[in-house]
């Protein structure tokens, strides 16, 4: 199999560890295939640097924050004000909308219309209309850029999220962290590139699975790792009970050293790999604690964020993600799996709001004040939205419409986009698909979304499969 | 060379191009332009797209696959005119500079590159050459080459590869070392190292015979259908849970441990085929063939709320139509669910075809899956005598003899007497007021039920007052009736099933605000369901409760609910009943009820009670009454008489038995044949569009698929057809997966896609004779694996030459044998092998190893812990690991196990960190380790260098050098002293696994050995195949 990996790594390390001689067309292929090795990087370092070398268009992102609302978080709570739906609370919603749509818990019941069950109000000097059961967010009304056209493919949660995570519902593709991975390589030496972490409260507790950060097709060393709050903060990352930092440096220093040994027999390039993944797999250990350890950070900030340390709160892992983010990992995905509002919308709303208003908005603030929003993409959105009709004083799935924002690099602030109807069921004024979505944030990254591809069983795969504009308004 | 072509758009698409064009060949292609090899590529990559079988999408309707389309004349033009590219407009069109004739379009992002260009050309030049894709041609069995070192070749394998290594001026490798091949020859037939003592023997007899022997011994080791049963998981997507949402468990393991005796037992690939696909269907099919037929089963299902039947049922009928393509036909079918395929002749109406061929396949869109039970011939044996036994007691009691004919007599007799007389055990009361607090609308109905209408909130509770004339009151009976307004005719409007939480019960004397709560003893129900028994209406939880599978069965049912103590009544009291439905289930609510009471001393369903048709019947006077009364006289005199107690407890216990009996049999989901559903093309797949044409079953067209003229065609059809001579496919397919299998790449590279856009073989003959000879041989998998193995070909060494590595840098020659990590499974393995910790049981249950804890808090419905095994379990392969889809163990996911949600036909490998923090710090390697460094201290002799020898020896069976010795020596030495002055340390990392420690070693030594072990086991030749 010629991997990325394999296919690289093999002519790379044979034109560059001198142990062969080559053809001049194998080494200029070598460095077609990793040019980073023509600008003196260190041809044992095993740190990706992405296929879309150089840059498809000059990027405003180097690195992407996915605040990933899962659950599906009701826009008629956010950030879709419809008075409408309050005038016909309890009445039939028009059958000339529902007739003839999916629905998911409401199959078979009256679709009657549900009030929005917070007020909503005008912020900031864009005037952006926000609920305000999150009052913090509405206070960066200026610097959040609010798309109110989100539609998507699936209603249920796990396939929606797989449409949110790989444009599509079938399983085995890759996650769109995996994709920016691959595309733009890994600015960090001692961390993943693609780091997912999750956390609960304030709706029903739906699963997320793996999948959705999974490396699906590509090689799996562009898969998100999840750091944990409890026990491992990543898998396997803590030693054995008994065996100290210095013991555990002489096992892998003489691992090392054999494999070296073995190598000057087998001439595997994997053997190199082998080394170096153990030496990062070493600095791992050292870096991911430091990089847990909230200790650093003031009072000030851990106040702003609401959070007291690395609890697994949302609050705790927006601190972590910005602390990614100054690390230079580039794609950092923070769940929190706290809005499915079946029923009881109005204390639901108002419990996830305690939960992830507050550090949603320190992290925007937190980002900019050390400079980091600049060419850091902060996204706030979830796998799709919820019905304007009651189901019992909760809200079901709903995809054909639903809001999300944007923050940060190259993202027009204080800016709105996109409309639903007056019920807020179709978006209806610049819909915006996920696809759209994808495209955007790959175009902001440097990325042609139609160019960064790969082949699986003799097809080019992309992130955004047959569809995908760049939504250009949205751009600053 | 997926890399290179992923490349060609970073702007050296010239450079990367000719690498792809010369790479998998390794050498320059000179000679005449062969179509299949080097045009129909360029071809399907640059122009199907728009010029291709997808009709919908085709420009100009002009096809460039097909030979019609590119030899066709356009406007007085040639498309290709053989010989004259001058008059070709194709020729024309690619290398024009007016962008607006391009070829392909500029705007299309694609363009040729001047090696292509001059290849078609040039392929014009010499008369345009056209063949038919290889892949769907006829296999045939082509002649062996001439070789001209004929002493080299031990059988035809070798001589194809052995003449295109000649013709490539290069020569084989020579052969690999005795412990090479046995190790070699072990972990690719078993997946496990041999044993140190074999690769001594096997080293001191060098001859082919031992090595031919050992082919022998490991072909008919118990292990090879594990090894096998590894890969053929991966390709059927076998797992432990449904893999959607909740991604509960489901027991399918009898259908692992089927394909794992079918490798051991060569059954021929055919019978293995047909087994999997229609084993229900085969005449007198044997239990085996039906839990084979558990192939049909192992997508992925969803159980999650709000989930709509039809679209599921879709998302199944498209999932078994994509995995049937990539099993067998190496076709991604899957892209023509929502349009003709971009590249191969795959239609529309091809998938659609496929799908309907599984139409009778007995599923639920939603919902649990519950399977068939497969005993063991003891349990069956046991369930024979069981339903013997059950059979004989059921007649006893249905047998009405002389002496109980007359005692029914009596009974009536009497039992209508009292009747007359009032003294009637139940007496049904109609509700004062009945209340729910979910808004629905109750009324009250002539047979004084109560029925529900109007809102249907999620949960509710209903809440009865009742006012009797009995003076006091000793239970409650509950009877949920079906109605025609519920779902299918049953007992709720949610799906025709109710779960009742909790019944409370308060006794009031009139006009007093203050109610006492009445405390219920017992709950009996005529039937429950399993986990739902009716004691958990009384068991004060809102998630638990009484059910009775009224979405499976509709039909009325009763449960009596007894006090502690008899309740004082009267007309001046009142009851108040409430109902409870707050399950997570929603609207499951009992949508008509009738309640009861009684003041008799032992209320239960069948003595006292009468049933209202048994009462009517018993008020008719003897002669009046229907022959249907009498009958039902009868059967419920027969019921409750203490005549027939003994025989009724026999039943009942006999019953209980075989319930025992049957929740120890193991399940699995086998299919389950039933009327066909209908089945539509969906336009672009979408499930809620019902104007596609119905389809019949019928393998794709481009095969020679067509549906049967007389009858429908049936999943046997299908599988018949997949292993016949028509169908070329599904030898080539197995062949070349079995080939990648031992020689680390596929004669075809692309395993899973045999289409155009798969890749030309480096070895076409090669790969039809490997075809035509597996079926020649009766589909005999051994015989294939032997022809392999025992090649000259598979015997080479890895060890590349300098010569090998310049030429041919990805081994597409085989000049040399591959060498690759092994697969995530076997890395386990072999460190429990090594360590002396491997339970080499083959079979059973899915086991539990070590996970980290936490590691599935994010699943959830019902939220679970992953409780380790204890015992053996922790100690067994790994692959009866179970699998998790969504959470799969990560262990086995950082070496690259795949989730198994998709058929999947080659594990991407990789080389990460989170390997190497897997092998160092999973308790499962820390436990080998330290289980492996108790070995060394007890048989590796009291000096330390020779100790290392003797660890090293076992683990990768040779000595290490000097160098590699004082590598060890001097980690032990160091961590001999660390763990000394620290013995708490050495403690902490011995009580790492379930595993006893030995209590005559010492603690500092042990561990420091054990830091030794961690080193070997983690060595990249450990896991490394070569």
């Amino acid at each position: 199999m010629t991997s990325p990996d394999s296919a690289s790594l093999l002519l790379n390390r044979r034109a560059f560890l001198g142990r062969t001689a080559l053809g001049l067309g194998q080494v200029a292929l070598a460095s077609l295939l990793n040019p980073a090795l023509l600008r003196g990087a260190p041809a044992t370092s095993d740190v990706w640097r992405g296929v879309v070398n150089p840059l498809h268009f000059p990027a405003k992102a180097k690195r992407v924050i996915w605040l990933y609302m899962a659950g599906g978080p009701s826009h008629l709570e956010t950030f879709d004000h419809k008075p409408k739906l309050a005038e016909m609370h309890g009445q039939p919603m028009p059958e000339s909308i529902t007739q003839g749509q999916q629905v998911a818990q409401l199959q078979g019941q009256k679709l009657n219309c549900f009030a929005p069950q917070y007020p909503f109000a005008r912020f900031g000097q864009a005037g952006q209309e926000i609920c305000t059961a999150f009052p913090r967010i509405a206070s960066l009304a200026d610097e959040i850029c609010i798309v109110r056209s989100m539609h998507t493919d699936q209603i249920n949660h796990d396939t929606a999220h797989t449409v949110m995570n790989t444009g599509t519902a079938i399983s085995g593709r890759p996650s769109m962290g995996s994709w920016v991975l691959y595309g733009l390589g890994n600015e960090c030496a001692d961390l993943p590139g693609f780091v997912v972490m999750l956390s609960s409260g304030g709706g029903q507790d739906q699963p997320v699975a793996t999948r959705q950060w999974s490396s699906g097709f590509l090689p799996s060393r562009f898969q998100g790792v999840r750091f944990q709050s409890g026990g491992d903060p990543v898998l396997y990352l803590n030693r054995p009970p008994g065996v100290d930092a210095d013991g555990q440096r002489r096992v892998i220093e003489a691992v090392n050293q054999l494999n070296r040994q073995y190598d000057s027999v087998a001439h595997d390039p994997e053997i190199a790999t082998r080394i170096s993944q153990y030496e990062m797999a070493f600095k791992m250990q050292a870096s991911v604690p430091g990089l847990m350890d909230l200790s650093g950070e003031s009072a000030q900030t851990l106040e702003m964020y609401g959070t007291k340390g690395a609890d697994g709160t949302f609050a705790a892992n927006c601190l972590l993600a910005r602390r990614l983010a100054e690390r230079g990992v580039r794609f950092i995905q923070v769940y929190h799996r706290g809005w499915d509002h079946h029923g009881g919308i109005k204390t639901g709303i108002k419990t996830v709001s305690g939960l992830v208003d507050q550090a949603s908005a320190a992290l925007v603030t937190d980002l900019k004040r050390r400079g980091l929003l600049d060419d850091t993409l902060v996204i706030w959105c979830g796998e799709f939205g919820r019905t304007p009709m009651a189901q019992g004083d909760g809200r079901d799935h709903h995809i054909k419409g639903f809001s999300m924002w944007m923050a940060g690099a190259g993202v027009k602030p204080g800016f709105s986009y996109g409309a639903t109807d007056e019920f807020g069921y179709n978006a209806v004024e610049n819909p915006v698909h996920v696809h759209d979505l994808h495209a955007t944030m790959l175009y902001l990254l440097g990325i042609d979304h139609l160019r960064l591809t790969y082949r699986f069983q003799g097809r080019d795969f992309r992130l955004t499969d047959v569809a995908g504009e760049v939504v250009k308004p949205l751009l600053a | 060379m997926k890399r290179i072509t992923t490349l060609a758009w970073l702007g050296f698409a010239a450079l990367a191009a000719r690498a792809e064009t010369n790479a998998p060949h390794a050498v320059a292609t000179a000679g005449a332009v062969a179509f299949n090899r080097d045009i129909r590529p360029i071809l399907s990559d640059n122009c199907f797209a728009c010029h291709g079988p997808d009709s919908a999408k085709r420009k100009a309707k002009l096809r460039l696959d097909t030979r019609e389309g590119l030899f066709a004349e356009r406007d007085g033009k040639s498309i290709v005119k053989p010989g004259h590219p001058n008059q070709s407009e194709l020729a024309r069109r690619i290398a024009t500079s007016d962008e607006d004739d391009l070829m392909p379009p500029p705007k299309s992002g694609k363009a040729l590159t001047k090696v292509q260009m001059a290849l078609l050309q040039r392929w014009i030049a010499e008369g345009a050459p056209w063949e038919g894709h290889w892949a769907y041609q006829p296999v045939r069995h082509p002649p062996v080459p001439e070789v001209k070192q004929p002493a080299w070749p031990n059988n035809d394998i070798d001589r194809f590869i052995l003449a295109r290594i000649e013709k490539e001026r290069l020569a084989p490798s020579p052969e690999a070392d005795r412990r090479s091949l046995i190790r070699r020859l072990s972990f690719d037939l078993t997946g496990l190292p041999p044993k140190p003592e074999d690769v001594r023997a096997f080293e001191q007899d060098p001859s082919l015979e031992a090595y031919g022997q050992w082919v022998e011994r490991l072909l008919a080791s118990p292990h090879f259908g594990e090894r096998l049963a590894m890969y053929w998981l991966d390709v059927v997507r076998y797992a432990d849970t449904d893999g959607f949402h909740a991604d509960n468990y489901r027991s399918v393991w009898p259908y692992r441990d089927y394909v794992i005796r079918a490798f051991n037992a060569d059954e021929p690939f055919d019978q293995f085929t047909i087994e999997q696909l229609a084993g229900d269907l085969l005449p007198n099919a044997t239990l085996d063939q039906r839990v084979a037929s558990t192939y049909n089963r192992l997508g992925r299902s969803t159980e999650e709320g709000g989930a709509q039947p039809k679209e599921y049922l879709a998302k199944y009928a498209a999932d078994r139509a994509r995995s049937v393509g990539t099993v067998w036909l190496a076709a991604t079918t899957g892209c023509a669910e929502c349009h003709d395929h971009k590249f191969d002749p795959i239609t529309t109406r091809d998938f659609y075809r496929l799908e309907a061929c599984f139409a009778d396949i007995k599923e639920a869109g939603v919902g649990k899956r519950e399977g068939s039970l497969v005993p063991s011939p003891e349990q069956a044996a046991d369930l024979k005598r069981l339903d013997g036994q059950i059979a004989g007691l059921e007649q006893t009691l249905t047998n009405c003899t002389a002496e109980l004919v007359e005692a029914q007599a009596k009974w009536a007799e009497a039992t209508a007497a009292d009747l007359t007389a009032g003294k009637q055990a139940w007496a049904t009361v109609k509700p004062e007021r009945v209340v729910s607090a979910g808004g629905a609308t109750l009324t009250a109905l002539d047979d004084l039920s109560v029925l529900s209408s109007g809102e249907n909130p999620d949960h509710d509770t209903y809440t009865v007052t009742l006012c009797t004339d009995q003076p006091h009151l000793t239970a409650i009976e509950l009877e949920a009736l079906t109605h025609p307004t519920m779902k299918n005719g049953g007992l709720s409007r949610a799906n025709g099933n109710f779960v009742l939480t909790d019944v409370e019960v308060e006794a009031a004397r009139a006009g007093e605000a203050t109610a006492t709560r009445v405390e219920l003893a017992s709950a009996i129900a005529d039937f429950s369901q399993d986990g739902y028994p009716v004691a958990n209406a009384i068991d004060g939880k809102s998630d638990t409760g009484w059910a009775v599978a009224g979405h499976e069965k509709p039909a009325d049912h009763r449960a009596v609910f007894t006090f502690a103590k008899p309740v004082a009544a009267g007309p001046d009291r009142t009851l108040t009943v409430r109902l409870k439905f707050e399950s997570s289930f929603k609207q499951h609510a009992i949508g008509r009820f009738r309640l009861s009471l009684t003041s008799i001393d032992h209320p239960d369903l069948t003595g006292s009670g009468l049933p209202d048709a048994v009462a009517k019947a018993l008020r008719q006077p003897a002669a009046a009454r229907t022959p249907e009364q009498l009958d039902l006289l009868k059967r419920h005199f027969l019921a409750v008489t203490p005549l027939l107690d003994k025989p009724r407890a026999e039943l009942a216990a006999t019953r209980k038995e075989r319930e025992a009996l049957v929740a120890r049999i193991p399940t699995t989901l086998m299919t389950v044949a039933v009327e066909p559903r209908v089945t539509r093309i969906l336009p672009r797949g979408n499930w809620m569009n019902d104007s596609g044409d119905i389809v019949e079953p019928a393998p794709p067209e481009f095969l020679g698929g067509a549906p049967l003229k007389d009858r429908r065609a049936t999943r046997l059809d299908l599988a018949r057809w997949l292993v016949s001579r028509e169908n070329p496919l599904t030898a080539r397919v197995f062949v070349n997966r079995l080939w990648k299998l031992y020689f680390g790449v596929g004669i075809s590279k692309q395993l899973d896609n045999f289409g155009v856009q798969g890749e030309w073989p480096t070895h076409p003959e090669l790969l039809d004779w490997l075809a035509a000879e597996f079926m020649d041989s009766g589909w005999d998998v051994k015989h294939m694996v032997r022809l392999m193995v025992n090649s000259r070909t598979y015997r080479q060494s890895s060890q590349e030459s300098e010569e090998l590595r310049e030429r041919d840098p990805f081994n597409r020659l085989y000049a040399r044998q591959a060498r690759f990590r092994i697969d995530a499974e076997m890395v386990r393995d072999n460190a429990l092998s090594v360590a002396g910790l491997l339970v080499d049981k083959v079979g059973g249950p899915s086991v539990k190893p070590y996970q980290p804890a936490g590691y599935w808090d994010q699943l959830n419905f019902p939220k679970r812990t992953w409780e380790n095994d204890t015992g053996e379990g922790l100690y067994r392969r790994g692959l009866y690991t179970f699998w998790c889809r969504t959470f799969l163990q990560p262990s086995l996911l950082a070496f690259d196990a795949c989730p198994r949600e998709e058929s999947t036909a080659e594990r991407m490998p990789s080389n990460t960190p989170l390997q190497a923090l897997a092998l160092l710090n999973d308790p499962t390697y820390v436990e080998a380790a330290r289980v492996f460094a108790a070995r060394v201290l007890r048989c590796g002799g009291s000096d330390a260098n020779a100790a290392i020898d003797w660890a090293f020896n076992q683990a990768l069976d040779r000595k290490p050098t000097a160098t590699e010795r004082e590598v060890l020596a001097g980690l032990l030495r160091e961590e001999l002293q660390r763990f000394s002055a620290n013995p708490e340390s050495a403690s902490q990392l011995l009580a790492e696994g379930a595993s006893p420690v030995p209590a005559n070693l010492k603690a500092p030594e042990l561990a420091a050995w054990t830091e030794v072990t961690r080193a070997i086991l983690n060595l990249h030749e450990t896991i490394e195949r070569f």
